[in-house]
C-alpha cells in the first residue's frame, strides 16, 4: 500500500532535520528521505562546529539575518534538545594596519546585521583571552560559540521522530514527478507520495532542484580539510582563533571543540566530486604550517585524525558566491520548497532556515498546530565530565555505567547500549561513534571497536557480515575465522 | 560514595607487568594490595598473543602468550592476592587516591603506593596522517589480532601490511594461516622495526615479501578498502614521485609503533620523557610524583615480555622499601641518551648502588659498543657485533664507578 505524506523532505542533514522538527509543530504527516545510513554523514557533520556570530555576511542577506537569529536561539535549542553548546566567544586576530581596517569594517557590518558583543581588543586583552595566540590585536566576538554538530543534528532528528516524523535511511531519491496535484518521489527502494516536497539535499541540492524542474542553478563544492589534535591541546585554546577574513573565505583557523580537542583548518578547494573526503598530504602540511602562525602549539605528535567537509555553494555565472536560496516556485513546482546553496553558516542558522522555509509554506496553506508537539528531547547521559558523586549515582542506578567500553573518551556500556538502540534505528559503527564519542579519542577505537561491533551483533541480532562501518558496502568483516559454535 | 579504603599498594592493570609486580610485592611481605584490571580476565595483551616465543629468557621455554600469563595468574591465585576485574581506573591523584568504575559502583582507595602498569596502545592511521579515503578495512595490527584470536572475526582476505613491527609480522603469518592472502609487508625505514626471528618465522617461512623504504601514500575506497598506493621513499623517508604502485586489497594492517598508555600518569602530575612517552623515573621506578611507580610497556615499550616481568619485579623491590621506610634514596644523577641512543631507563639514579640501564639504539649499528661515560670517563662498555633498534639492551653500571652529582651519558661508539 502506498504511503501518502503531507510533506516529504529530501535530505536528513541538519537542515532537513531542522525543517522536520519545526514542521512537526503542525498537523502534518512528514517523511524524511535520506540517502545515507544516518543523519550527519556529509556537510552537517563535517565542518568547524562553530556557532557563528553573524558578522561575516553582507547586510541584508539571508545568511546574515538567519545566522544572527540562529546564534541568539542556540542556548534555548541546546536546553530543549540536550546537545552540547558553549558560548565561549571567538577572536579574529590581526597584525597589519590593513587588518585593523578590515576588522573595523567587520564590526560595522556585524552591527548592521544585528550581531552584538563585537569589540576590538589590544594585544594584552587578546593574550588574556587566549594566552598563546600570535597577533597584535583582534576582534572579539563574545557571542560566538562551539557546539557538537553530530549531537545537534541527531537531536533535531530524534525530536522530529518523537513528534511523528518518519525517517527513511538508505533512500536515495532518483525521480520526482508531479501528477494529480501531488508528487511522486521515487527512490531505489520504492515510490513515495506527498502533497509537498522539500529540497534539503545539501550537496545534492542542484540534482533535486533539477528533478523538481527548477533548473539553472550552478552549485560548486568547496572542500575543506581539517586536522584533529589530541584533547591535551584543548586546554591551551579556550576559544576558536581565526585570521582576518577575506571577502569569500574565513581562512584557516584553530578551533577548540566542545569535547576538548582542537581542529585545524579548513583550506578551500573547489571540487566536482562531492563524495571524495580524502585528505591529501600536502594539505595537511599546509594546514599545520599556516595555522602555526596563529597558534604555535600544533605538533604532529598530537594528530589523532584528519577529516574534510564539502560546502555546497551557489554561484553565479562569474563564480561569485550567492546567498542562501530558499524559494517556492509556484510557476514551475508548486508546493515544493527549494533550498539551494545552504552552506556555512547553515549549522548556526539551521532552525531559522527551517522557520523561514515553513513561513513560505504557510503563505500558501494554513498550518494547524500540533497539540501533541513537544520541543523537548533528552540525549544519552554521559559518564564523563560528571562529579564522583554523580558517577556513583549513575552506576547505582544502572550498573552498565560502571563498565567502561571506550577508555579514551570514558564511554560506558550503558551509553553504547543506548546508542545502539537509538530512536532512529541507525546501526553503523560511525552512528555509535557520533552518538557517544566512542572511537573518537586518541586510540581511535583500538581498544573499544571490537566490543562495540560485538554489542551491535548481540543487541540487534546482526550477522558479523552485516556490521557496517559507515556506508552501504562498508562491511567491517569478511566473515568468521572458524564456523564452530562460539563459546 | 563510601570512604576510600586504606591500602598499601594499588596496581593499575593486570597484564604481565602488573601481575609480576603484585607477586613480587607479596613475596616482599607487602600483602595489603589489589590489582585493578579493566578486562574480564587477567593477563592483559598476552591473552590475544596465541603465538609462541614468550618466556625463552625467563623460563628457558617457549610459551604462548596465554601460557606465559597463566604462570603469573597462578602465582597470584596461589597467594590469594586480591584483584578486581572489569574495574576501569578513572583517576590516580597525586595524593595516591585511586578511583575506579566497576559494575558494583565507583570505588576509591587511598594507597601508600600506586603502581602504574597500564601497558601501551598502537599508533593509528590518524597519528600517521596517511592520506586518502576513509573506508572500512584499515585496522591496527593489535585490533586484527583481537578480532581473529578473541572474537572469531575475519577482518579481510587480501591484505597489505604497513610497518614491520613484531605484531604486524605475526599477523602476516596469522592471516596467511587463516586463508587470507598477504601481499607484502612495507616498511618506511631502510631496516625492519621488528625482531630478526619474526622476519624469519613470520615472513620468510611463508614467502611473504618485506619491502624496506616503502610506505602507503594513498588509501582508496569509499565504502570498503579497494586498494592502496605504495611509494618508495628516499633517505629522508619522503615518497619518491614516479614510484607509485597500486595494490588492490580489502584490508590494510598498520603495525607502525606503540605508545605507552599514560593518560592516568599525566593526570597524576608525573613528568613524562619525550623520548619514551612514558614517565621519567629514577632507579626505583618512582615517577616524579613520590609514591607513584611505573614499569612495563607503560614506562617504555619493550621487545620481550620477559623483560617486562623483570622490570616489574625490580619495581616491586623498591616499592617494598618505600612502604617500609617511607622514602627512597635521593636520585640526583641524570642519565642522558647520547649519540645513537633512542632512550634510556631510568632517567635518574642515586649513584649509591649498581644500576641496570635499559635502552634502545635509534638506528642499526655493526661492530660498535654501548659506552656509559661520566664527564668523558668511561664507566662501562658493552661491545656488540650487531645492534638494531628493535632490540632492547641492558647493561649494568657499578656503584663504585659512579662519581657523585655528574650526569651519566650513554652513547654508541
Amino acid at each position: 500500500m502506498e504511503e501518502a505524506y503531507d510533506v516529504l523532505i529530501v535530505g536528513g542533514g541538519v537542515i532537513g532535520s531542522a525543517i522536520a522538527r519545526e514542521m512537526s509543530r503542525y498537523q502534518l504527516k512528514i517523511g524524511v528521505l535520506e540517502k545515507n545510513l544516518d543523519v550527519c554523514y556529509e556537510t552537517s557533520g563535517r565542518n568547524s562546529a562553530v556557532v557563528h556570530g553573524g558578522f561575516a555576511y553582507d547586510p541584508g542577506t539571508l545568511k546574515a539575518r538567519l545566522c544572527v537569529e540562529g546564534n541568539r536561539m542556540m542556548d534555548q535549542l541546546s536546553s530543549e534538545l540536550d546537545f552540547a553548546f558553549r558560548r565561549c566567544g571567538k577572536v579574529l586576530v590581526g597584525n597589519t594596519p590593513q587588518d585593523l581596517e578590515t576588522l573595523k569594517k567587520t564590526i560595522q557590518q556585524g552591527e548592521e546585521n544585528g550581531a552584538t558583543g563585537l569589540e576590538l581588543i589590544d594585544e594584552q586583552q587578546l593574550h588574556q583571552l587566549v594566552p598563546a595566540v600570535v597577533g597584535k590585536f583582534a576582534m572579539y566576538s563574545k557571542n560566538s560559540g562551539i557546539m557538537d554538530p553530530f549531537g545537534f543534528t541527531i537531536a533535531l532528528a530524534e525530536n522530529a521522530h518523537a513528534n511523528g516524523v518518519d525517517y527513511f535511511f538508505d533512500h536515495k531519491v532518483t525521480g520526482i514527478c508531479r501528477a494529480d496535484g501531488r508528487y511522486r518521489v521515487s527512490t531505489e527502494k520504492g515510490d513515495f507520495y506527498s502533497r509537498w516536497v522539500v529540497n534539503a539535499a545539501g550537496l545534492g541540492c542542484k540534482e533535486i532542484s533539477d528533478l523538481l524542474g527548477i533548473t539553472g542553478y550552478r552549485v560548486i563544492g568547496s572542500k575543506g580539510d581539517y586536522l584533529v589534535l589530541d584533547e591535551r591541546t584543548g586546554k591551551l585554546l579556550p576559544m576558536p582563533v581565526y585570521p582576518v577574513p577575506s571577502n569569500t573565505y574565513m581562512g584557516i583557523h584553530v578551533t577548540s571543540t566542545i569535547d576538548g580537542n582542537v581542529t585545524v583548518g579548513p583550506n578551500a578547494e573547489t571540487v566536482t566530486d562531492f563524495t571524495d573526503y580524502g585528505v591529501p598530504q600536502r594539505n595537511m602540511d599546509f594546514l599545520a604550517e599556516s595555522a602555526s602562525q596563529l597558534w604555535p602549539h600544533i605538533r604532529k605528535a598530537d594528530y589523532i585524525r584528519n577529516y574534510s567537509g564539502i560546502l555546497p555553494k551557489w554561484v553565479d555565472e562569474n563564480g561569485v558566491i550567492q546567498d542562501f536560496k530558499i524559494e517556492i516556485r509556484d510557476d514551475i513546482a508548486p508546493n515544493a520548497i527549494n533550498l539551494v546553496g545552504i552552506e556555512s553558516p547553515g549549522l548556526t542558522a539551521a532552525v531559522p532556515i527551517a522557520r523561514y522555509a515553513i513561513s513560505l509554506m504557510a503563505q500558501r496553506e494554513k498550518l494547524i498546530e500540533n497539540p501533541r508537539f513537544s520541543p523537548l528531547r533528552k540525549g544519552i547521559v554521559r559518564l564523563r565530565g560528571k562529579s564522583d558523586e554523580e558517577k556513583a549515582a549513575l552506576i547505582a542506578q544502572n550498573p552498565d555505567y560502571g563498565e567502561l567500553i571506550c577508555r579514551c573518551e570514558q564511554v560506558s556500556k550503558a551509553e553504547i547500549l543506548q546508542a545502539i538502540h537509538n530512536p532512529l534505528g541507525v546501526h553503523t559503527m560511525v552512528g555509535i561513534k557520533y552518538r557517544t564519542r566512542s572511537m573518537m579519542g586518541r586510540c581511535q577505537g583500538g581498544y573499544c571497536q571490537m566490543r562495540i561491533a560485538q554489542l551491535l551483533e548481540q543487541e540487534l541480532g546482526l550477522k558479523e557480515t552485516e556490521i557496517l562501518y559507515a556506508r552501504q558496502g562498508s562491511q567491517l568483516f569478511a566473515g568468521k575465522v572458524r564456523e564452530e559454535a562460539e563459546g | 560514595m563510601k570512604q576510600p579504603k586504606q591500602i598499601d599498594a594499588v596496581i593499575v592493570g593486570g597484564g604481565p607487568a602488573g601481575l609480576a609486580a603484585a607477586v613480587a610485592l607479596f613475596d616482599h611481605g607487602i600483602e595489603n594490595i589489589i590489582i585493578l584490571e579493566r578486562e574480564a580476565q587477567l593477563g592483559g595483551i598476552l591473552r590475544q598473543c596465541i603465538h609462541d616465543g614468550f618466556g625463552l629468557t625467563r623460563f628457558s621455554q617457549t610459551l604462548s602468550g596465554p601460557e606465559y600469563a597463566q604462570r603469573f595468574i597462578d602465582a597470584v591465585e596461589k597467594r590469594r592476592i586480591p584483584y578486581l576485574l572489569k574495574a576501569s581506573v578513572l583517576e590516580v591523584s597525586a595524593d595516591k587516591t585511586v578511583t575506579a568504575a566497576t559494575r558494583d559502583g565507583l570505588m576509591q582507595w587511598k594507597a601508600g603506593a600506586v603502581i602504574l602498569t597500564m601497558g601501551c596502545r598502537e599508533r593509528t592511521r590518524g597519528a600517521l596522517a596517511i592520506p586518502g579515503d576513509r573506508p572500512a578495512g584499515v585496522f591496527t595490527a593489535g585490533v586484527v589480532q583481537a578480532y581473529i584470536n578473541l572474537y572469531n572475526r575475519m577482518p579481510g582476505k587480501e591484505v597489505v601490511i604497513l610497518g614491520s613491527g613484531d605484531i604486524g609480522m605475526i599477523m602476516a603469518r596469522r592471516l596467511t594461516l587463516e586463508g587470507a592472502h598477504v601481499l607484502g609487508v612495507f616498511e618506511v625505514q631502510p631496516y625492519p622495526s621488528g625482531l630478526p626471528r619474526n622476519i624469519q618465522q613470520c615472513l620468510l617461512d611463508f614467502d611473504i615479501p618485506l619491502h624496506l623504504s616503502h610506505t602507503v601514500t594513498q588509501i582508496h575506497g569509499k565504502s570498503r578498502l579497494t586498494g592502496v598506493t605504495i611509494s618508495q621513499v628516499d633517505d629522508k623517508m619522503q615518497p619518491i614521485p614516479g614510484t607509485e604502485t597500486f595494490y588492490p586489497c580489502d584490508t590494510l594492517v598498520l603495525s607502525v609503533g606503540l605508545i605507552p598508555e599514560n593518560e592516568l600518569t599525566i593526570d597524576a602530575g608525573a613528568v613524562l620523557d619525550s623520548r619514551t612517552k612514558g614517565a621519567d623515573v629514577d632507579e626505583n621506578y618512582q615517577t616524579s610524583v613520590p609514591g607513584i611507580f611505573a614499569a612495563g610497556n607503560v614506562l617504555h615499550v619493550h621487545d620481550l615480555v620477559d623483560f617486562v616481568s623483570l622490570e616489574a619485579e625490580r619495581l616491586a623491590a623498591s616499592v617494598a622499601v618505600y612502604l617500609r621506610e617511607h622514602q627512597l634514596p635521593c636520585c640526583p644523577i641524570p642519565v642522558i641518551p647520547g649519540d645513537g641512543i633512542g632512550h634510556v631507563i631510568p632517567q635518574h639514579i642515586s649513584g649509591q648502588r649498581d644500576v641496570s640501564l635499559s635502552l634502545r639504539v635509534n638506528r642499526p649499528f655493526e661492530n660498535a659498543a654501548i659506552v656509559v661515560r661520566q664527564q668523558g670517563r668511561a664507566l662501562c662498555r658493552k661491545p656488540l657485533r650487531k645492534i638494531a633498534p628493535a632490540q632492547m639492551l641492558e647493561l649494568t653500571v657499578k656503584a663504585q664507578q659512579i662519581a657523585p652529582e655528574q650526569a651519566l651519558e650513554v652513547s654508541v661508539e
